[in-house]
């Protein structure tokens, strides 16, 4: 704890309220360049983000790594005698997805161009990031709802603005879908509130007063109010059968909004089940678990087959988020550190692989003018780069032992085997299928004759290599090297773990017959070297 | 005899210092007729805009001292031998019948002189109507109340017909006088109903009549028929007023038809005096009633929300779209004044907040909404359909985006003031525990949004190509928009209101508790 104090007054300036702060402030700016300069509007978006990215990286290096309580925390009165407060804070569950949001929004931008409007585009993305470093960082319960209603806006405008095909069609379906999911959720904000208010007399919006207070609430109270929450956030993430809006807006979208929407939005769906679920009403969640693992697994049997069939490159990398966020709903759910550090970890490593997988199908869509999986063939002798790279993001995102995806599903499997057996043997099935669909989608489009415009496609440029580069670092980095990450969720996941134990009945963090944790991290590190190994042996042979 | 009474009788002396917005309103207006009609060089220009803007802000000013003397006289002082009564309460929505006071006549200005159609007739009517409005605020007495609210009334049934050449508009004004009338006289009878039940037409000595069973002999237990009649009509006379369902099928012909920044006028001041009246009879004199009278008021809030959220769903018509908008934010208030009726102080309390600040944040809304679609309207007031917005976003990218905060704002989205208004009165709602009615209406709401979301397709999101395609759709719209000549002009002064409106929207949104302590005292008026 001391130590955490003194990381908070190294820290002189309010490092959280900047990373909203900026963007917007970058926002405006953009708003005030002359509209015969689009050009410049880029740069000074790409400029804001990036200085956005580097705050929220210096948060990180700043951050100390034992505590497991809320850090740079920043409080301001609100309306008071409601219990309103703004009030931002990061702990280790939320720390790197704040990273990730500053670091795949600049990386987004450098990827992309605008094809028109490049003012009103930079100026949504802007505002998109406000929204979406706010909302992992608000500890008001009321402050958290309006950033995840408020990130609706500039994704609409994104999808409906510059995205392809049927947009306007995709942009109203995701508003209304997700503006429906959450309609009662700030009913149950509110029912929660005043709830324990009635005990303990104490009007607060505030998430740590409240992961007290609610001991308070009866059973029943607990599960609707859980349900409410849990179907907004069902939507979000999105859990079958409420996903239908994704592969529309997925696919519609500009690379840009698919890199964000999968990267950074649906994260506040499995966010928001760790810090409203397990966090505030930790009886209810963990009575209801098995429906929610129930319906993760339903989503990563039925978004790996869906996946399987898709004529579309990007409808089958939306289709595979389903199965991916399946897997994090399994980690969640299975309520064990393991489980929930895997499932911190994989939301992150699912941000960097999708993100790059949209940006190099955005890349492919570019150059061919078309994402139909039976369109594109051999592209991988004109663009062995391009080959390569896609290569490496698809194995991350197939959950190869050495690259990141892996760390995560295996301490997801680790956990939910010890915490959710049945339903992580039959989730495993899906590791396969992962590898199925997208090998095989992989093999079509990089493999066989190329003809026609495949022959000719053009490979990565040198600026799009170094804007893709950072990714494969951390694809590469965190695949090889988990521990400096985990060491930072850990703590946190260990207290939440502490405050789940403490507040329901007869829990114990399920871990019988699974070895001390110790030595599990030191098997999968021992495992991950294997691969690497492997992986080596196997890139010398081609 | 008489002789003998007629000397006895006296006059209430009257508090002129604190009746300075209605001198500013009322007679205002006259001065206004008068200085014009003696020298009509000042008919030119923009002299009766800006007459009538000083006016309101007169008005507004003169509230901070009110405001103070109120303070001190612990609340409430009762004026014009208790008919009147000065409080929070009314201060509060003399507040924003300013603003609405102020945002018309911003709007009027370039708006007449684009119709050509001259004439200060149009500000004394609009400073008349708004002296009644703070009149029914204000009224301690239901026949003042009625007073206010025909002078509200008439001078807006002229108003709405006002557009000369216009047929829609005669039509519209036409309307909206026949049921105007019609509902006066159901409000009528029922002040004679509440005093052949009570005894009396005060609203204190109404609440003490129903509190005090045997207090002048009366038990309006046994009378409870004619009390609940009178309630009734009450509630028939203000439901017309406010275009709550199903008192609300005037409400899309007149708006469609009528000048459109005196639309803006009806949907602002002219509702928020509605729901002043309705608040302050109802909340003082009816609360040990609740019972009565609440579950139709929640009702009538729920048919409103859903009535307003689905039929604008069909509609091709801003003008008429923000009309049923305006029905579904009728429904949220009234949530609002259902948990203000609450026999419980707090829940009161937070019920007559969310409605005062509901009204608030909606007047400046709706205020702005009408003052963009006073522009597009262009000349003739006619291109108002979808397809007029169709590509607003590259014409007059500034309007566009003003028009998008303030839709946003209406739909409640967060981080402006219509979210907090929402807010409001759904925490109210579920203090209340009525989870049923605040389910409801958010559900209600998304459907609403849509609404909201298809304008903005319009503006944003429909290509030149498409344009065409919906143009040869809907060609019937398009000659009702004859006269338009494509380019929208933006006047200085509307402009800068709506921009004016969008700050506001944006900076309560962000800072809801700017002003909360004024709003918080006015909340407690009518709790005893």
């Amino acid at each position: 704890m001391m130590f955490a104090a003194e990381a908070a007054e190294a820290v002189s300036f309010p490092v959280l309220p900047a990373l909203v702060l900026i963007p917007l402030i970058t926002a405006a700016l953009i708003g005030l360049l002359p509209a015969a300069r689009e050009e410049y509007t880029r740069i000074v978006a790409l400029a804001g983000s990036a200085i956005t990215g580097a705050v929220s990286v210096y948060m990180l290096s700043e951050f100390a790594s034992a505590d497991g309580g809320f850090q740079f925390v920043v409080e301001r009165d609100w309306i008071s005698d409601l219990g309103l407060s703004l009030s931002f804070g990061v702990d280790g569950i939320s720390l790197f997805l704040v990273v990730m949001t500053g670091i795949l929004f600049p990386l987004g931008l450098l990827a992309t161009t605008a094809d028109h409007d490049a003012k009103a585009y930079h100026i949504w993305v802007m505002i998109l990031m406000a929204g979406s470093m706010g909302v992992f960082m608000a500890l008001d319960l009321l402050l958290f709802f309006m950033f995840f209603e408020i990130v609706l806006v500039p994704m609409y405008f994104l999808i409906g603005g510059w995205g392809h095909g049927n947009r306007v069609y995709a942009a109203l379906k995701f508003f209304l879908y997700t503006m429906a999911g959450s309609a009662l959720m700030m009913i149950g904000i509110i029912g929660l509130v005043f709830l324990t208010a009635q005990h303990t007399g104490d009007v607060t919006f505030d998430m740590r007063a409240l992961s007290v207070a609610t001991s308070n609430l009866t059973t029943a109270e607990g599960y609707l109010i859980l349900g409410t929450f849990a179907l907004a956030f069902a939507v979000k993430v999105p859990l079958f059968p409420l996903h239908t809006w994704l592969p529309d807006a997925h696919t519609e979208a500009p690379t840009i909004g698919s890199v964000i929407l999968a990267g950074v939005m649906l994260k506040l769906g499995t966010y928001g089940f760790i810090r409203f679920g397990l966090y505030l009403l930790p009886e209810a969640s963990h009575d209801l678990a098995p429906i929610f693992l129930t319906l993760g697994v339903i989503g990563i049997i039925y978004g790996a087959i869906v996946a399987t069939v898709q004529k579309d490159l990007k409808r089958l990398i939306a289709y595979s988020s389903i199965a991916h966020l399946g897997f994090i709903i399994l980690g969640i759910f299975a309520l064990n550190s393991q489980g929930i550090q895997g499932a911190v970890l994989q939301m992150v490593n699912h941000g960097i692989s999708t993100g790059a997988l949209f940006i190099l199908v955005g890349w492919i869509y570019e150059r061919r003018h078309t994402r139909e999986i039976a369109a594109l063939s051999g592209l991988q002798k004109a663009a062995p780069l391009f080959a390569g790279v896609f290569t490496l993001v698809m194995l991350s995102s197939v959950g190869l032992p050495g690259l990141n995806g892996f760390a995560g599903e295996f301490l997801i499997l680790l956990g939910a085997f010890s915490g959710a057996r049945w339903w992580a043997v039959v989730a495993t099935v899906g590791v396969i299928l992962a590898a199925l669909y997208l090998l095989w989608a992989y093999q079509r489009v990089f493999h066989g004759s190329a003809d026609g415009e495949n022959a000719t496609m053009r490979d990565l440029g040198f600026s799009e290599f170094a804007s893709i580069l950072p990714l494969l670092a951390l694809i590469v980095g965190m695949g090889v090297y988990p521990k400096p990450v985990l060491d930072r969720i850990e703590p946190a996941v260990d207290e939440l773990i502490v405050h789940i134990t403490d507040r329901v009945d007869g829990f114990e963090e399920p871990e019988p017959d699974a070895p001390a944790e110790h030595d599990q991290r030191d098997l999968l590190i021992e495992a991950l070297h294997e691969a690497e190994e492997r992986l080596e042996a196997k890139a010398e042979g081609e | 005899m008489l002789a003998q009474a007629v000397e006895t009788v006296q006059t209430p002396e009257v508090p002129w210092s604190l009746l300075w917005p209605f001198l500013f309103m009322a007679i205002g207006a006259v001065i206004l007729v008068t200085l014009t009609s003696l020298a009509p060089i000042l008919r030119e220009r923009s002299f009766p805009a800006f007459y009538t803007a000083a006016m309101a802000v007169g008005s507004a000013v003169s509230l901070y001292w009110i405001w103070n003397r109120v303070e001190e006289a612990g609340g409430a002082i009762m004026v014009l031998d208790g008919a009147m009564s000065i409080d929070y309460f009314t201060l509060f929505i003399a507040a924003i019948i300013s603003v609405s006071v102020f945002f018309s006549a911003l709007f009027l200005d370039d708006y007449l002189r684009r119709e050509g159609l001259d004439g200060p007739e149009w500000y004394v009517l609009v400073l008349l109507s708004a002296s009644g409005g703070l009149m029914m605020a204000a009224a301690e007495d239901l026949i003042v109340t009625f007073l206010g609210l025909e002078i509200l009334s008439i001078a807006v049934y002229v108003l709405a017909a006002l557009h000369l050449r216009r047929t829609e508009s005669q039509e519209a004004g036409f309307k909206y006088f026949v049921l105007g009338a019609l509902s006066s006289a159901f409000f009528l009878y029922g002040i004679a109903m509440i005093y052949g039940a009570t005894g009396s037409t005060r609203l204190g000595e109404i609440a003490s009549a129903l509190n005090q069973t045997n207090s002048r002999g009366l038990v309006p237990v046994e009378d409870s028929s004619m009390l609940l009649a009178g309630m009734a009509l009450l509630l028939v006379g203000f439901g017309f007023k406010i275009s709550a369902a199903p008192f609300h099928l005037w409400t899309p012909d007149v708006y469609e038809g009528a000048p459109t920044p005196i639309v803006g006028f009806m949907a602002s001041a002219v509702k928020v005096a509605g729901f002043a009246g309705f608040a302050r009879v109802f909340l003082s004199s009816f609360v040990t009633v609740g019972a009565d009278w609440r579950p139709v008021v929640g009702a009538m809030a729920i048919l409103s929300i859903i009535i307003g959220s689905f039929l604008a769903i069909k509609q091709t018509n801003v003008k008429r779209m923000l009309a049923y908008s305006s029905i579904s934010h009728a429904g949220f208030i009234l949530i609002g004044l259902y948990a203000a009726g609450s026999t419980d102080p707090g829940v009161a309390t937070l019920g007559s907040r969310s409605v005062l600040f509901y009204l608030f944040a909606y007047a400046v809304m709706v205020c702005g909404s009408f003052g963009v679609a006073t522009l597009v309207g262009q000349r003739g007031d006619g291109a108002h359909s979808l397809t007029d917005y169709v590509g607003l976003s590259s014409r007059r990218p500034i309007l566009a985006g003003l028009l998008v905060v303030l839709l946003f704002a209406q739909a409640g989205i967060p981080f402006t003031s219509g979210f907090w208004a929402k807010f409001g009165v759904i925490e109210a709602a579920v203090r209340d525990e009525r989870y049923e009615l605040a389910a409801a209406a958010m559900i209600a709401a998304v459907v609403g949004a849509y609404l909201y979301l298809k304008v903005i397709v319009s503006m944003f999101l429909t290509d030149a190509a498409e344009e065409a395609e919906v143009d040869a759709d809907a060609s019937d719209d398009v000659a009702v928009a004859v006269g338009a000549d494509g380019s929208i002009a933006l006047a200085p002064a509307a402009t800068v209101a709506i921009i004016g409106a969008v700050v506001a929207t944006v900076l309560w949104g962000v800072l809801p508790d700017i002003g909360g302590d004024l709003l918080r005292q006015a909340a407690t008026t009518f709790i005893r």
